[in-house]
């Protein structure tokens, strides 16, 4: 080893650089490979379409009405979906914090639908929410409708089978988030006279806000690729035409990879401009420690 | 705090949205349930009779049996080489500031903030150009994308436990870095490791999209073996596809109470004791 390498090796050093760096080259190899060079590929490919130059996908898709639109129909069922799974689970996690007996079981019943995948609860909800179901024969039997109700193949299916696999999700997330908020600054607020409203908009909600931020986001995620759901229980020609159904026709139904690529990066780029904006406001809250200082 | 035995007019509203969502669920569940046990179900509150025929012509129709094998080589593969690749980089991410840094664990975030299907497309493409895609190894590769950033998100908590302490008295010592891997974090991080290897498998056995896009007839999983059989409806009895969704979810139900007793869902995100 010459003088030379030996210096660099300790400016590197210096810096926090040194041989056990080179315990990330594997998964930094496969992201690049897997994830970023086929994305820059994507990209690449929408950029390169038969006809209209090249922005000529992107003008198609977005002069297309059939497909413009399928941008505001996937916003219009993901955003709605995220935003009741999440704020539907703060007051059920609030409830729930701390010891009780019970508690054990109730978080197993409600691990359940994440197990459920996106097939059964297609099914389930056809035959339970469907014209026979149970739910119509209910609803029917004891006189609160005279014809079926019809909250399959259309937005409804899609919205409640996004509700049923996300808020378990959101719900465990939260709960996590409150848990590692400490009860003992409540209990101040307590002594010094707040009542609960007081306790939980002036302390609980600001310090949970970033983490509820956090679980907005990766339940839109969740809801946003809506992909199976939508065609099973949803109607895919119509009112849940979401944008990935969009791309996956391009792709796999008229072969037009230029027209699919683009589709694909339009929907990453309005998901991750809705993400951005997310994180961006979450900017503004207070994200220290959640846990009781000593005083 | 004050406790009253009579519930709050809000506490019953909660409760009240709890059971209406449980009522939901069990209607979902149970109308799947029933109907793979039924003989035939129209217009009654059960079916008039009870078989297990279904289940049965399920496991031949569909011809289950290759099926549930490509979903158990893809899962222990992506489990495995994910693993393998994760656990050192999270590591590296837990214990070391380096320029960049920041910057890395945004390139580990990003696969799992987009939705599958975004890049799903672009990467089936690429896989089918160089001839991977449509088999085994297209599908291993693909799952490999989220799963590789999971692993080190859930792993980088459970290293940070690990007092450096430790590592340091046996550099002391005399031990090289391969030998603080494997006779020191390995033996501490076997939990850790467990636990996100159970949950690689179960988003493995979940995961539709990558799959369904770069999977052949031959390296089917089972979501998409059902989404098939689902989606070409009247061409199988709806009971037979739903006697093997009710496979699918005591398969998925089993992983997760097994993970389930390794982690603390509610301490995924954030380490904190409970309140005694």
């Amino acid at each position: 080893m010459t003088t030379a390498t030996v210096a660099f090796r300790h400016r590197l050093a210096e810096r926090g650089v040194d041989r056990q760096m080179l315990l990330l080259v594997p998964a930094t190899v496969f992201v690049v490979a897997l994830f970023i060079y086929p994305f820059a590929y994507g990209i690449a490919v929408s950029l390169q379409p038969a006809e209209g130059g090249v922005l000529g996908a992107y003008r198609a898709f977005f002069t297309d009405a059939y497909q413009r639109d399928t941008i505001a129909t996937t916003l219009l069922i993901a955003l709605p979906a995220a935003l009741l799974n999440v704020a539907a689970s703060v007051p059920v996690a609030y409830r729930m914090r701390g010891r009780f007996r019970g508690k054990r079981v109730l978080t197993t019943i409600l691990v359940v639908p994440i197990t459920l995948g996106t097939v059964l609860t297609a099914e389930g909800l056809l035959n339970f929410l469907g014209p026979a179901g149970w739910l119509n024969r209910f609803l029917m039997t004891s006189g609160l409708t005279d014809a079926p109700v019809r909250l399959t193949n259309n937005y409804w299916g899609v919205f409640l089978s996004l509700v049923i696999t996300g808020f378990p999700f959101a719900f465990l997330l939260v709960l996590s988030y409150l848990s590692g908020i400490d009860p003992s600054l409540e209990r101040a607020a307590a002594t010094l006279g707040a009542g609960w409203r007081q306790r939980f908009l002036r302390i609980t909600l600001p310090l949970l806000a970033p983490g509820l931020a956090t679980t907005f986001c990766l339940t839109f995620v969740l809801a946003f690729s809506v992909f199976p759901s939508a065609i099973l229980v949803g109607d895919p020609s119509g009112s849940t035409r979401v944008i990935s159904i969009a791309a996956y026709e391009a792709a796999y139904v008229r072969y037009d990879y230029a027209g699919a690529s683009a589709a694909a990066i339009v929907m990453g780029a309005v998901e991750l401009a809705v993400i951005a904006v997310v994180l961006g406001l979450r900017g503004f809250l207070y994200t220290g420690s959640t846990a009781g200082g000593k005083g | 705090m004050r406790r009253s035995i009579v519930a709050s007019p809000a506490a019953w509203l909660v409760w009240g949205a709890v059971i209406i969502f449980f009522i939901g669920l069990a209607g979902v569940i149970g109308s799947v349930v029933v109907n793979s046990f039924g003989v035939r179900w129209f217009d009654s509150w059960l079916p008039e009779a009870w078989t297990t025929q279904w289940y049965g012509q399920a496991w031949d129709e569909f011809t289950l049996l290759p099926v549930l094998t490509v979903t158990l080589i893809v899962c222990l593969l992506v489990a495995g080489i994910s693993v393998l690749v994760g656990v050192p980089a999270a590591y590296v991410l837990a214990r070391r500031a380096f320029p960049g840094s920041r910057l890395l664990y945004l390139l580990f975030l990003l696969p799992i903030l987009m939705p599958p299907i975004t890049y799903g497309i672009p990467l089936a493409t690429v896989l089918y150009k160089y001839g991977l895609a449509g088999h085994l190894s297209g599908v291993v590769l693909a799952n490999l994308v989220p799963s590789i950033p999971f692993v080190i998100l859930t792993m980088t908590p459970f290293i940070e436990q690990i007092d450096p302490a430790v590592e340091r008295a046996a550099r002391m010592c005399g031990a090289r870095t391969r030998h603080v891997f494997l006779r020191i974090l390995a033996p501490l991080l076997i939990p850790g490791i467990l636990a996100s290897c159970i949950l690689v498998v179960v988003r493995t056995v979940g995961m539709f999209e990558l799959t369904f896009l770069t999977a052949g007839p031959d390296s089917q999983t089972l979501v998409v073996a059902l989404f098939y059989s689902m989606s070409a409806a009247g061409i199988r009895a709806q009971q037979s596809v739903d006697a093997m969704a009710v496979i699918y979810c005591l398969m998925m139900l089993t992983l997760l109470v097994v993970a389930l007793r390794f982690v603390n869902p509610t301490q995924l995100v954030a380490r904190v004791k409970e309140d005694p």
